[in-house]
């Protein structure tokens, strides 16, 4: 069923390295802000108040934006896909749909993790001593936020019709998540009403996760987190599989 | 010959828009088919429709005695197909391209680096798609519609863009497909291409088959008039002639312009203005027979020129 991917997916990972921009703003921007926030704090040393910013809320922070460029260069990637016509070539072969998804999904995922990779080897020097982030865990918990928000971004793919709007659309939609996400300000400290908001957005959830595991909280303290992140990726994947359009 | 694909009482419309109100017509083994017709007439939708890519509102379908709704993988196997205005991912090699489709195919595929040679790619192997010419992108994608050696070969509007060398070389590696037995089924909106390329062809307009037939039949009998343009070396000699010429059988009328004169008729009349000039020693300084083509007959079929 699944003949071809890893073909296709090695191919995508090809094209996309060979995008200029596409590798140079999805992986380098992350991490260097990582590395230019990290460095104004801790020039800033021992203020009580920065180092829990830097400790858990940086690289949390990093992260989210690591995977809000993936998402968004899904979104992007689909909809130049569809406007071109390519989608509907490679329609009219034994590719299964699924097969063609599931390849940009791989790519994405890939690619989240190098840039979590890179934004490790870049930024070990601005992770405050005394932390020692669980890597392996934090990875998969990326992997699952990942996962998670990319069904988001097959959803924006599957309505918005032509890429020119995509992107834009798709930063509207994910980057104020960020804003009610619990990132910056504790979502129990939310007015009512900003709080189901919070509760609705998948952002919420991994958010949560990535902090618990960053600061070495064991998985079963976040099974609720995964759930509803497994739960976001099943809804948006269904609601898009109902509404794609090929061309 | 037996059918390989057959298309009876198809129907299908988007939203409001009817783009095929209904169309009817076999394909045998072996053959070129063209559908042709003015752009809008519903051509790509039909063909879309046998490839399997859309399902018709009503009628049948049938490609190698497979459903290409239902069995649409299984169909997808045993055909080849070019789609109108499709493209690739930019920056995809050549070569990956054609390594990527022929990783697809159940069964034993053609050699790839083979098809590039036959088409003139292979010092583009390496190239970037979005680097390629609007030919070289052409062929391309008919390299790609080969790849799986497949039984019936579906090519849509396969050298619009193109200049007139490429279109002919083009041509030639289409009658080459024939040749190896397989079945091409082609749409086109050009008519000489309909003509030069074409065993059998359905003209459709307006969502409608308007006629089947081989061009040449398809010309005699809906254009049977014939026209001869002649010119003399004087107008003596064109008075005498003007005179004979009226006398041949079929002749309709013969229209004078100077020392030029135009004989239009129907029936065998080229022959028939020969054997009088020979009978009757004019000499003639211009002799031009002027056949109607396939695009005379679809303006007669529609009564609006095909470019329009």
């Amino acid at each position: 069923m699944l003949r071809g991917l890893g073909k296709l997916t090695w191919i995508e990972i090809k094209i996309f390295m060979r995008e200029p921009l596409g590798a140079i703003g999805t992986i380098v921007v992350p991490v260097l802000v990582f590395v230019l926030v990290g460095r104004a704090i801790s020039s800033k040393a021992q203020a009580p108040s920065m180092s829990s910013f830097a400790r858990v809320g940086l690289p949390v922070m990093v992260t989210i934006l690591i995977v809000i460029s993936t998402v968004l260069s899904l979104v992007t990637i689909i909809s130049i896909y569809r406007e071109g016509g390519i989608l509907k070539r490679l329609r009219a072969t034994p590719l299964r749909p699924q097969t063609i998804l599931s390849a940009h999904v791989l790519v994405k995922l890939l690619l989240t993790v190098t840039s979590l990779f890179l934004m490790f080897l870049a930024g070990r020097r601005y992770i405050p001593p005394g932390v020692h982030p669980p890597i392996v865990s934090f990875t998969i918990a990326l992997a699952f936020s990942t996962l998670s928000l990319l069904s988001i971004g097959f959803l924006i793919a599957s309505i918005v019709p032509t890429a020119r709007f995509a992107q834009p659309i798709g930063a509207v939609v994910l980057y104020p998540m960020v804003g009610f996400s619990g990132l910056f300000v504790p979502v129990a400290s939310f007015p009512p009403a900003l709080r189901v908001l919070a509760h609705l957005s998948p952002m919420n959830y991994a958010v949560n996760l990535l902090q618990g595991i960053w600061i070495g909280d064991p998985w079963s303290a976040h099974l609720a987190d995964v759930a509803a992140l497994v739960a976001f990726f099943l809804l948006f994947t269904a609601l898009s599989a109902k509404i794609f359009r090929w061309e | 010959m037996r059918p390989v694909i057959q298309v009876s009482g198809v129907r299908k419309s988007y939203g409001k828009t009817v783009a095929v109100a209904e169309a009817s017509f076999e394909v045998n083994e072996g053959e070129i088919f063209g559908l042709i017709g003015p752009n809008g007439a519903g051509k790509t939708t039909t063909m879309e429709c046998i490839e399997g890519l859309r399902k018709p509102d009503r009628g049948s379908i049938a490609v190698l005695a497979l459903d290409p709704f239902r069995d649409v993988y299984k169909l997808q196997n045993r055909i080849g197909v070019q789609l109108q205005q499709a493209q690739l991912q930019k920056r995809i090699k050549v070569w990956e391209a054609v390594d990527l489709w022929a990783s697809l195919y159940k069964k034993k595929t053609a050699d790839g680096d083979r098809l590039l040679e036959q088409l003139g790619l292979t010092d583009k192997r390496n190239a970037w798609f979005m680097n390629l010419s609007g030919g070289q992108k052409q062929r391309l994608f008919i390299a790609l519609a080969l790849i799986n050696d497949p039984e019936v070969v579906f090519l849509d509007e396969l050298t619009t863009g193109l200049d007139p060398q490429s279109r002919h070389a083009i041509w030639d590696l289409v009658r080459g497909i024939r040749e190896r037995g397989k079945t091409v089924f082609l749409t086109t909106h050009l008519m000489e291409e309909a003509e030069k390329l074409c065993d059998r062809v359905a003209i459709m307009e307006h969502g409608l088959i308007i006629d089947i037939d081989t061009p040449a039949n398809l010309v005699l009998r809906h254009c049977p008039e014939r026209t001869v343009v002649l010119e003399v070396s004087d107008s003596g000699t064109a008075d005498r002639a003007t005179e004979r010429f009226k006398t041949i059988p079929g002749v309709v009328s013969v229209e004078r312009n100077g020392n030029q004169l135009t004989i239009c008729g129907s029936g065998d009349l080229v022959t028939e203005v020969i054997h009088c000039l020979s009978e009757n020693r004019v000499r003639v300084t211009d002799f031009r027979a002027i056949l109607p083509n396939l695009e005379d007959v679809f303006l007669k079929l529609t009564g609006r020129s095909i470019r329009e």
